[in-house]
């Protein structure tokens, strides 16, 4: 990836983070810890990876994405946003009554949600079921999924490991944001799930570790999997949650509340200093 | 009239999977490890590679149907009415449910009739569970012509759909030449004026020969088939109140929920009359023969008759 665009991706990965702020703080509520750790993959999913067009959202051939971790689902609909699907002022309406954009991804009220989640450890059954039937149909198409390390104790998590290795569905690649906080805790003192990458190998995956902010190690490892014949593919992305904004890194409060005004106006003043920052380098 | 057919309503689901298949190459068949009890093993065997296992994991499967369907396919996912809805209630709730996708489930071994299994296997929640979802057809078929018709309209339907499935063999008393089923409407079985019966699944021939029985004693009994249980024929309970002024439900199923609730939400609104709800009284089963334990549950045709007798006594 070359420097420019690689400041192009950090550059949509701030404004993401702006549109997960913003809808969070209109909605008095919402999870922007874990969509500010998830951002940089979502970014490098939408506008380098995959294969989707806004003006067909629903096409046969395109790739597809499920938010396994449905609450992060602000920063999904930020860079949903940025990439065309819908504009960008129903961030503004965000979890209000009658408003498109739910607390969940709801599949069937926005374009370009391809799976309704919120329910843990679903969507990556659901992911399993797209690769299946990309494979059944002999197309080319890839799903990816995006869940949490918390998610993880889900044990339906693992019924999907086991299907999606037995099934050999090398087009499914499943991220996981590894922030290390869950609502209760940091993950390691409410229900331990390491090593997470032994536990993946064994199930039979393709395992790749890489931070997670690190758009050369994003894009390096979705490269990897591409290469990985026969065994679907988990990326272990080291992420810092509440990403981008200096009061929320690594605080577990701030996993599912929104900013109040003072703080909203704070955390803008970053993402939009960092904007500035990065195009001053372009 | 065709012949009786004795066949469990799981194996004449199998088949009409099957025959269903060979038309429409979008029909997928998922089971978690129960292929050869819930039948779709008789599908598996036709189109193993149309058929997948997805071994002892009932949410992961719901939620895996729920994925292939965003993708076109028409997938059954079949399981023990046990654990297809009460194990992935969740699963079928929010991965099917919420976005309202074209999933069939199919719940095997349900019901008291499950037999020597025994309680964690009888299970008598599934409608009640299945009702609760909104945008979800409940169908439970009563023999083997209803249930081969049922299938095909659960398929043809778009949008989730969950049938109910039994273990028993059981004595088939429609008429293929003449049967026609349509989702949602309610069949008059026979028709009378002092009092209706409304019945679903196994036990509605066994309210079949009760009501025989009560027509030489005498009694005319209006007897119904409910076999779509959700969205249930509203007209034809109204019709059934306002008329005979008396109801029984008769169901396979906890009266908590089922069918004898469905009937009841409808009867308090519109036409009051006294309901009695037969089934399940709000306890677990027990292990035993099918038919011993369906007689000592008061499900069939002499338990039957002998619940109408007593509430006609009352009119």
């Amino acid at each position: 990836m070359n420097n420019n665009d690689k400041l192009q991706l950090q550059i949509l990965a701030a404004k993401a983070r702006l549109g997960a702020v913003l809808g969070t703080f209109h909605a008095k509520s919402g999870h922007p810890g874990g969509s500010l750790s998830a951002a940089d993959i979502m970014t490098y999913l939408y506008f380098k990876e995959m294969n989707v067009d806004p003006a067909d959202p629903k096409g046969a051939d395109r790739d597809r994405f499920v938010l396994s971790k449905g609450h992060c689902c602000p920063s999904l609909y930020a860079v949903l946003a940025l990439k065309g699907f819908f504009e960008w002022d129903e961030l503004t309406k965000l979890r209000h009554v009658g408003a498109m954009l739910q607390g969940h991804p709801d599949m069937k009220g926005t374009p370009g949600i391809d799976m309704s989640t919120g329910s843990l450890g679903q969507g990556v059954s659901a992911a399993c079921g797209m690769a299946l039937a990309g494979k059944f149909d002999k197309k080319d198409y890839r799903v990816y999924a995006i869940l949490g390390d918390g998610e993880c104790e889900e044990g339906q998590v693992w019924e999907a490991a086991m299907f999606a290795a037995h099934n050999k569905l090398d087009n499914l690649v499943i991220i996981v944001d590894q922030n290390g906080l869950q609502i209760d805790g940091p993950v390691s003192e409410v229900c331990g799930i390491e090593p997470l990458d032994k536990k993946f190998e064994s199930f039979g995956f393709n395992v790749v570790k890489i931070d997670g902010h690190n758009f050369d190690e994003i894009e390096a490892a979705f490269e990897n999997a591409k290469s990985a014949k026969g065994q679907p593919t988990a990326i272990l992305a080291k992420t810092v949650k509440g990403k981008g904004v200096s009061f929320m890194e690594n605080q577990v409060d701030w996993h599912g509340k929104g900013p109040n005004k003072a703080e909203f106006e704070q955390a803008t003043a970053e993402l939009q200093a960092e904007i500035t920052r990065l195009e001053g380098e372009c | 009239m065709a012949d009786v057919v004795t066949k469990a309503t799981r194996e004449s689901f199998g088949e009409a999977l099957c025959e269903l298949a060979k038309e429409n190459d979008k029909i997928l068949v998922l089971d978690a490890d129960l292929a050869g009890a819930t039948k779709t093993s008789i599908f598996q065997k036709a189109f193993p590679e149309r058929f997948f296992d997805c071994g002892i994991a009932e949410g992961n499967m719901m939620s895996i149907a729920a994925g292939l369907s965003t993708c076109g396919k028409i997938p059954v996912a079949a399981s023990f009415a046990m654990f297809a809805t009460g194990r992935a209630y969740e699963q079928i709730r929010n991965s099917i449910g919420y976005p309202n996708l074209n999933v069939k489930i199919a719940g095997s071994h349900a019901g008291i009739s499950t037999g020597e299994d025994g309680a964690t296997h009888q299970c008598l929640e599934d409608v009640a569970l299945m009702r609760t979802i909104p945008g979800m057809t409940v169908i439970c078929p009563a023999d083997h012509y209803e249930m081969k018709a049922a299938t095909k309209a659960a398929i043809e339907l778009e949008g989730p759909v969950y049938i109910r499935l039994g273990r028993l063999a059981i004595d088939s008393f429609n008429d293929p030449e003449t049967y026609e089923f349509e989702l949602g409407k309610g069949i008059t079985l026979h028709e009378g004026s002092d009092i209706t019966v409304i019945a679903t699944g196994l036990v509605v021939n066994e309210a079949r020969k009760a009501v025989e029985t009560l027509e030489k004693e005498g009694v005319n009994v209006r007897l119904i088939n409910i076999h779509t249980i959700k969205p249930i024929d509203r007209e034809i309970v109204i019709k059934a109140a306002q008329e005979t002024g008396r109801i029984i439900t008769i169901e396979e199923h906890n009266v908590i929920g089922g069918l004898g609730d469905a009937v009841c939400d409808v009867v308090t609104s519109e036409c009051p009359v006294p309901v009695r709800k037969v089934g399940v009284y709000d306890r677990f089963g027990y292990s035993g023969p099918a038919w011993e334990l369906l007689e000592k549950f008061g499900l069939t045709e002499t338990g039957i008759a002998q619940v109408i007798r007593e509430e006609m006594a009352k009119k």
